[in-house]
């Protein structure tokens, strides 16, 4: 974590990874374990470290808080060294190299792939909200499974409607903006 | 918009795309140095000759007088700026901040990217930014133009009116992903988009076959990125070590095919007939020149593509 951005592949395959993945889908057991761990502090320290511990060893997780995994062929774009969440940079060498570390492979070419050999390519082109800095180091699976994820991406292509960058509101129990 | 009048130009490059007219845009890099009259040099050589100039921000992380204060020079010597602005160095609220004072000092059009990566500049050691990318950055300054809010959600008032713009390189891996991500630009409100150089035709006309085959070109006006190559060092160092730049070995071969003392000509002639084969692809609004320090040669390829400065003299 505390280490430079730099490109990660994933150690599990697409495959695999968009197999397992239904299992973390919100339900209502999980909104359950979720309230608790919100009431708890120190089961949340916990659990937030296995999260990180398993995802950093899996994904190269850096704990934004606000997952975009599933919608980046679970490659993710936390790695890249620009922390792009809307694709790759211009700089990505002809062989598919990182520009800025040009031994590994491009996350978003990983990601691409990933998300293509799963039929799953028009993910990548949803529209990513920036991140939030107040999640950053929180649990993301808490935070999806508690609905604050909703948002993070939208589908519109801007011709009917013009999508709007605001996420809804987000309680974070920390002082909102004052209109 | 409110913006002081004296900065617009006569059409620029908002009146050219909307005319339907096959647009040129050129690039100005700010010096590295207080010289005032720096910028106005550069531009007074394109007068007349381009719709509008980009002024780069710190071009390749390297520090240089800041992309608005070029604008507004760029648009004191009468040349129409389009500022660029990255995510480098800038969190959201400097971003915004920019564009404000952009849009208040009468700067028409903005060029919204995500930048050069601090390493490869003069300051590695430099803390990258990147708070947002060049997608929600254009998303923001739409938002800020056409709903008039700030990404906080406070109201902006009066708005901007500034022509947004955005970049994409048709040639970097993944390549069928391209087309697809300058679509995700435009959904979020990019007008205009400028390539990186465009030295292999026929795959940039493959990569804007995609782009009208999802109906980008109705929203979003493509130009072309040229630029002559004026020796086998420029060559060497483009295909090397500029990222995400493609030459093909064709133009290699043609520019060791001649005398020493020929390579500049045939790397202008070789610029020259790329804008003529542009000219002719299909979707293509327009070419934007990218000839550091070959300024002054601007002129001469533009009137040996065909396109005349009677045109654009404003």
């Amino acid at each position: 974590m505390a280490e430079r951005p730099h490109p990660t592949s994933p150690a599990t395959s697409a495959r695999g990874t968009y197999r397992l993945a239904p299992i973390l889908r919100p339900s209502p057991v999980h909104r359950r374990v979720a309230a608790w761990l919100e009431r708890s502090p120190r089961a949340l320290r916990v659990f937030t470290a296995a999260e990180r511990r398993t995802k950093e060893a899996v994904f190269g997780c850096r704990m934004c808080g606000q997952c975009a995994l599933p919608a980046t062929g679970y490659a993710c774009p936390m790695t890249c060294p620009k922390q792009l969440r809307n694709g790759p940079c211009g700089g990505v060498s002809p062989s598919g190299a990182c520009e800025v570390y040009p031994a590994e492979r491009c996350v978003w070419v990983i990601a691409h792939e990933r998300a293509a050999s799963a039929g799953r390519a028009d993910d990548l082109a949803l529209l990513q909200r920036p991140v939030d800095h107040r999640c950053s180091g929180s649990s993301s699976w808490v935070n999806y499974w508690l609905g604050r994820d909703e948002g993070l991406w939208t589908g519109d292509d801007g011709l009917d409607d013009r999508p709007a960058i605001h996420r809804s509101p987000v309680d974070l129990g920390l002082p909102a903006v004052r209109r | 918009m409110s913006a002081p009048p004296q900065l617009r130009m006569a059409g620029g490059l908002r009146g050219a795309l909307a005319a339907g007219r096959f647009a040129v845009t050129a690039e100005i890099g700010p010096p590295r140095g207080v010289d005032p009259h720096s910028v106005g040099r550069s531009a007074a050589l394109l007068r007349g000759w381009v719709d509008a100039a980009n002024v780069t921000d710190n071009q390749g992380a390297h520090v240089r007088l800041s992309s608005l204060a070029g604008s507004l020079l760029t648009a004191e010597a009468g040349v129409e700026p389009v500022m660029q602005l990255t995510c480098r160095d800038r969190n959201r609220i400097a971003l915004q901040s920019d564009l404000i004072a952009a849009a208040t000092l009468g700067i028409p059009n903005v060029l919204l990217l995500t930048g050069d990566h601090p390493r490869f500049g003069d300051h590695p050691d430099a803390k990258p930014v990147f708070d947002l990318d060049s997608v929600q950055l254009v998303w923001t300054a739409r938002t800020m133009r056409d709903d008039g809010l700030l990404l906080s959600g406070r109201p902006l008032d009066p708005r901007p009116g500034f022509l947004i713009g955005a970049v994409e390189n048709p040639f970097a891996p993944p390549t069928d992903f391209r087309a697809a991500r300058l679509g995700k630009k435009v959904a979020a409100g990019a007008e205009f988009c400028q390539t990186q150089f465009v030295f292999d035709v026929a795959g940039f006309a493959r990569f804007m076959a995609e782009v009208l085959d999802r109906g980008l070109d109705t929203r979003c006006a493509v130009l072309a990125g040229v630029g002559p190559i004026r020796s086998l060092r420029a060559y060497e160092f483009i295909r090397t070590k500029v990222p995400g730049v493609h030459v093909p070995d064709e133009v290699g071969r043609r520019l060791r095919g001649v005398p020493a003392d020929r390579v500049a000509a045939e790397g202008v002639a070789i610029c020259v007939e790329t804008i003529q084969a542009l000219r002719e692809t299909p979707g293509v609004a327009g070419v934007h020149i990218m000839a550091f320090g070959y300024e002054r040669g601007i002129p001469e390829i533009l009137e040996r593509a065909g396109l005349e400065r009677s045109a654009r003299a404003g």
